[in-house]
């Protein structure tokens, strides 16, 4: 068990370091930050509502991961297959357990950190009022692990492909789907004429709904457990595809 | 002798392309075989079923004696690779790239530096420690490559055309590098260039269309030209019939054929009886018979035309 964590912790650790070579990891956390902090001020009327809590904040980040989770996750694999490492990697004393783990908490490490630089924000709440915490550190918790979700399926595309590019784009489109499938708009018009049971699959699959459930302070097992079981099968299906692909 | 790597009758298909066709091979511990095959042979497929990157349809690989598909963190504890091309992480520096390496091989502290230092000592690479791989050069990238090879001192080298565009100096580098490792190592570099067999290698397997069609030392490959140990001869064109006559007359010589002619200067090769060496008897005869020959070659043939022999015609698919 040490064995096997010492080899995904190396990993790991080149991977995180890696997105810190070039300057574009930093451009993605200003971006980041930038985004949430101007989405809650003036898309979600942070001041105007008057009250002292981080909803505003918490409920546009399903739409930025939508296209900043894919940015992160597209090199994991596509990068190791366009060089050619993948030949190195794969025939190194490592299970492909160690590798996939290994690239994706990097990766989920990575947005842990653009998590952590928007800090400023809880803090000036609580400067500005009395807000409940404990709904922010539910809903850290919740952005964290849908950002896991989004990504572990980004890892798994990434792997389809050796152009980048295209793993972005596969990866945001699903993530689009997963996130959509929780909106009226979208079950409006399923209502008319699905099943009543499918349309509430349809909504139980979306990654909004459970992050508005957990973002109001309802912590649920069930939508946990939504977030978790999605990484794990991104993972599942990570590993397959690595193991089909890696040769092409 | 141990036998560190073996193919056990290895089969892949992609699609309708029969890559590799069972091929079988065993390398001891002290053997440097050299791999050798046209473009698309499937050399590098072999090499990756051996490392276990790819999954053979059929047949085995077995590293140190364990089976690569069995218990492959096993083998591939046991083996070092260099893919073709040398891959590396371009955004690490070597010193990174090759602790990065020495921690995933399970060293750490001052063993995975000791291990760093050393194989960046064999791979000449002080130099670069502190560069990116990416803005290296192709010899240095090569260099870096063998580096992270050879970091856990393996017992079975497996190398994909390690010397592939390097320049002459850094060829000889790599070359006494393979020479110095191979006396307790089983090591396999592929590659196209002949000279490097005859240079590094006391074994070659020539393999075409996924078979092998050739196995041996460089110097018994080259006996299998039809000209290996013929004398040929530059003789003037007045005098060609009496020399020929002569030759003939001469018990041991079994035939001589005119292979050319220039400047008025005919070209001869003579063979002698059951493809032993043509020059010892010519000698006596040119000495006391006294052929006019302005020059006498003993034909030794090259390695490149043994491959282009073998891989080029029909022939050379069924097992030599």
């Amino acid at each position: 068990m040490a064995e096997l964590l010492r080899k995904t912790w190396a990993i790991t650790k080149r991977e995180f370091a890696a997105y810190f070579s070039t300057p574009l990891a930093t451009v993605f956390l200003i971006i980041f930050v930038a985004l949430t902090g101007a989405f809650a001020f003036y898309v979600g009327g942070f001041f105007e509502r008057g009250q002292a809590d981080l909803a505003p904040f918490f409920q546009y980040h399903p739409w930025l991961y939508l296209l900043l989770v894919p940015a992160v996750a597209m090199r994991l694999w596509a990068e190791e297959r366009k060089s050619g490492t993948i030949e190195l990697l794969m025939t190194l004393p490592i299970s492909p357990w160690e590798a996939i783990l290994g690239k994706f908490l990097a990766a989920w490490a990575f947005i842990g950190v653009a998590l952590i630089a928007t800090m400023p924000m809880w803090i000036t709440v609580n400067l500005l009022g009395d807000p409940d915490n404990g709904v922010i550190v539910a809903s850290y918790i919740g952005s964290f692990l849908m950002a896991g979700a989004f990504l572990a399926i980004g890892s798994c595309i990434s792997a389809l492909t050796k152009n980048q590019v295209i793993a972005f784009i596969i990866a945001a489109t699903i993530c689009f789907l997963l996130v959509m499938s929780g909106l009226e708009l979208v079950l409006g018009s399923l209502r008319a004429w699905a099943p009543e049971f499918l349309i509430s699959a349809i909504s139980s699959l979306s990654f909004l709904s459970h992050f508005d459930r957990i973002t109001k302070g309802v912590v649920q097992l069930s939508s946990i457990i939504f977030y978790v079981s999605l990484i794990v099968f991104a993972l599942f299906a990570n590993r397959v595809i690595v193991e089909m692909k890696k040769a092409d | 002798m141990a036998v560190l790597i073996e193919a056990r009758e290895l089969r892949k298909r992609f699609g309708a392309i029969n890559a590799v066709d069972g091929i079988s091979l065993a390398v001891t511990k002290g053997e440097v075989l050299g791999f050798l095959g046209p473009n698309g042979a499937g050399k590098s497929t072999t090499m990756k079923m051996l490392t276990g990157f790819l999954e053979p349809d059929s047949g085995s690989a077995w590293i140190g004696g364990i089976s690569v598909a069995d218990q492959p963190i096993i083998a591939k504890a046991k083996l070092g690779y260099m893919p073709e091309g040398a891959p590396a992480y371009g955004d690490m520096n070597t010193r990174r790239f090759l602790q990065f390496i020495a921690e995933v091989r399970g060293f750490d502290g001052a063993e995975a530096n000791r291990r760093v230092e050393a194989a960046v000592e064999k791979a000449a690479l002080q130099s670069v420690l502190d560069q990116k791989i990416d803005t290296l050069s192709k010899g240095f990238k090569r260099r870096v490559g063998m580096a992270q090879a050879i970091l856990h001192d393996p017992q079975v080298l497996i190398m994909d055309e390690p010397t592939d565009g390097l320049d002459p100096n850094q060829k000889h580098h790599v070359r006494k590098l393979i020479a110095e490792m191979a006396k307790d190592k089983a090591i396999i570099v592929s590659t196209h260039i002949l000279e490097e067999v005859e240079a590094v290698c006391s074994r070659a397997v020539i393999i075409n269309k996924g078979r092998i069609v050739a196995d041996g030392t460089a110097e018994s490959l080259m006996r299998r030209l039809s000209y290996h140990g013929t004398v040929a001869m530059h003789v003037p064109s007045s005098r060609v019939e009496a020399v020929k006559k002569a030759l003939l007359d001469f018990s041991a010589i079994a035939s001589v054929e005119t292979i050319g002619s220039a400047n008025g200067k005919v070209r001869l090769q003579a063979a002698a009886r059951d493809g032993a060496p043509a020059a010892p008897q010519l000698a006596t005869l040119i000495r006391t018979r006294l052929i006019e020959a302005e020059e006498v070659v003993v034909q030794r043939g090259s390695l490149d035309e043994v491959f282009r022999q073998i891989t080029t015609s029909d022939d050379g698919a069924r097992h030599g």
